[in-house]
């Protein structure tokens, strides 16, 4: 085989994929904010994708929070700066963890569910189905889902936040001597609205591309259970490697 | 006056990479006429009907409904040609997450805005027509056998009295007393109600029931069309063999 041309052909699959995503991307926006909008299924992926991820959410930022405290006490007792413990747990929750971490594990949750879903309507026609009752799918399924998580994430993170600041408190004070009123006074000093403005900010992006992953690839699955598998998959790597370069790009901006 | 046909096509091809389905299909269908669409396994009657719909591009050729072309056309304008269809999937289609009176009601419900109360009310009636008690509506489609799917799926199609309905294998499946039901159903809304129709099947007994006429596809060709009493003594070999269902005769059964 010509290196050059296998090359080539992977390129040309990059940009393939690249340009059907633009514009899966502009109609799922196109049709989420213009009419007609599906009230009904908004309020469905609200409840889905809000209220039933918020154990997930929680638990994660409570370990963390509770981990990252334990770290900086370590770190800062180097040279005696232990007493910046609530300052950076609450930074780096806000800013890097609370959004990351939170819609990392919504990847996993939201984008598999809505890959599957989708993916399964897709192989057994119901996508066909929708277009002949004089629906369009991306108004009916897209749309939803996409503004559902544009909203639900932001809401699931500033609760990461809180919880998370929270593991760190609980465990400063528990272990590590920490007075609780103190810990608090710091924390609220400290923090700005902008660490927690920038970190919802983050996570709204997030949450689209938690959604748009996992429908394009639902969307776009093939060849029966076996394509809706390889859809559910490729929609939670896809969308955790894009919250990661996501993450940097917008943690370049907001610094 | 000569009447302009409802659907109209030309030359249309369709190919998935090396396996060409379509190969150059020429059809008109009159308005208020019901063909029926026979054909081996695999033949292309499915991805005939797709096309018609706009769910599969054709490669090459038009297709006319109401003179207009159809091909090409996406979204408001696509909508608006399929409010004219009612379409029975091969495979049901149902929409899972619904229960099976919203299923029936959907266009009714999320196309034409209609009230929750009344749409049911449309829904369980078509459920009749079907066969279907009204007892089924609460269930979800997974809930159903095979065969109740299928007449979800037909009430689905007909429920909104479209103009023109597509029936993809109405009666596989079914019992030949409910077969009978439905085949009676399609009949009636073809001669009551004026609607323009083409069906798949393969069952012979249903092809002569529902058809005016009859056309058979064969490698991507519709190779034999003519009125339904004339199916029997077509003088065309592929036609009779596929109505006697002999295993010789032109058509290979296995390829190789
Ligand atoms: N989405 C698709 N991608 C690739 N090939 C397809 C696709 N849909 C159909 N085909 C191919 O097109 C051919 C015709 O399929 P089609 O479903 O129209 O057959 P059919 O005449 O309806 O058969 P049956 O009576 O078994 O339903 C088959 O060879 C099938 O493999
Ligand atoms: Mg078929």
């Amino acid at each position: 085989m010509n290196p050059l041309a296998i090359i080539g052909r992977a390129t040309l699959a990059l940009i393939r994929t690249a340009g059907a995503l633009a514009i899966f991307s502009v109609r799922g926006l196109m049709a989420a904010l213009a009419p007609p909008w599906y009230l009904d299924q908004l309020r469905a992926q609200l409840l889905r994708i809000g209220f039933f991820s918020l154990p997930v959410v929680g638990l994660t930022a409570v370990f963390t929070g509770a981990a990252l405290a334990l770290n900086i006490y370590t770190g800062g007792s180097r040279f005696n700066a232990e007493q910046f413990v609530p300052d950076i747990v609450v930074l780096g929750i806000t800013r890097e963890l609370g959004p990351v971490l939170a819609s990392l594990m919504l990847a996993g949750r939201v984008s598999a569910a809505m890959a599957a879903e989708i993916g399964a309507m897709r192989v057994t026609e119901q996508i066909d189905a929708l277009k002949t009752l004089s629906t369009d799918p991306f108004r009916f399924l897209v749309a939803p889902r996409v503004t559902a998580a544009v909203i639900c994430v932001p809401l699931l993170v500033l609760v990461a936040d809180i919880i998370g600041v929270f593991g760190g408190y609980a465990v400063s004070t528990q272990t590590l001597g920490f007075n609780g009123a103190t810990y608090i006074r710091n924390t609220m000093n400290f923090v700005t609205n902008w660490d927690v403005i920038s970190g919802l900010i983050k996570a709204a992006v997030f949450g689209y591309i938690i959604a748009l992953m996992g429908c394009y690839h639902g969307y776009n699955s093939r060849r029966g259970a076996q394509g809706v598998g390889r859809a559910t998959t490729n929609a939670v790597v896809s969308a955790a490697i894009l919250i990661f370069a996501a993450n940097y790009v917008l943690t370049t901006l907001f610094v | 006056m000569a009447d302009t046909p409802k659907i109209s096509l030309r030359g249309v091809y369709k190919s998935f990479g090396s396996n060409h389905v379509l190969r150059g299909i020429d059809l008109d269908l009159a308005a208020g006429r019901s063909l029926v669409i026979i054909g081996g396994s695999g033949m292309g009657k499915s991805v005939l009907l797709k096309c018609i719909l706009g769910l599969m591009h054709p490669d090459k050729g038009t297709i006319c409904i109401d003179n207009e072309k159809v091909n090409g056309l996406s979204g408001r304008k696509q909508a608006k040609v399929m409010a004219k269809f009612g379409m029975l999937f091969q495979g049901g289609a149902l929409f899972d997450s619904l229960t099976v009176w919203e299923n029936v009601a959907f266009r009714l419900l999320y196309a034409d805005g209609m009230k929750r109360k009344q749409a049911r009310e449309h829904a369980i009636a078509a459920l009749a027509q079907v066969n279907l008690e009204a007892d089924t509506a609460l269930l979800r489609p997974a809930e159903l056998s095979g065969g109740m799917q299928k007449r979800v799926g037909l009430a689905r199609a007909i429920v909104a009295r479209p103009q023109i309905m597509f029936f993809d294998e109405p009666t596989t499946g079914l019992d030949p007393i409910t077969a009978d039901v439905i085949n009676n159903l399609i009949r009636r809304q073809v001669s009551a109600l004026g609607a323009t129709a083409i069906s798949i099947t393969h069952d012979m007994v249903s092809a002569r029931k529902i058809a005016d006429e009859i056309a058979m596809l064969y490698e991507g060709k519709i190779i034999w069309r003519g009125p339904a009493k004339d199916v029997d003594h077509s003088g065309n070999p592929y036609v009779e063999q596929f109505v006697t269902g002999s295993e010789t005769g032109p058509i290979k059964v296995m390829a190789g």
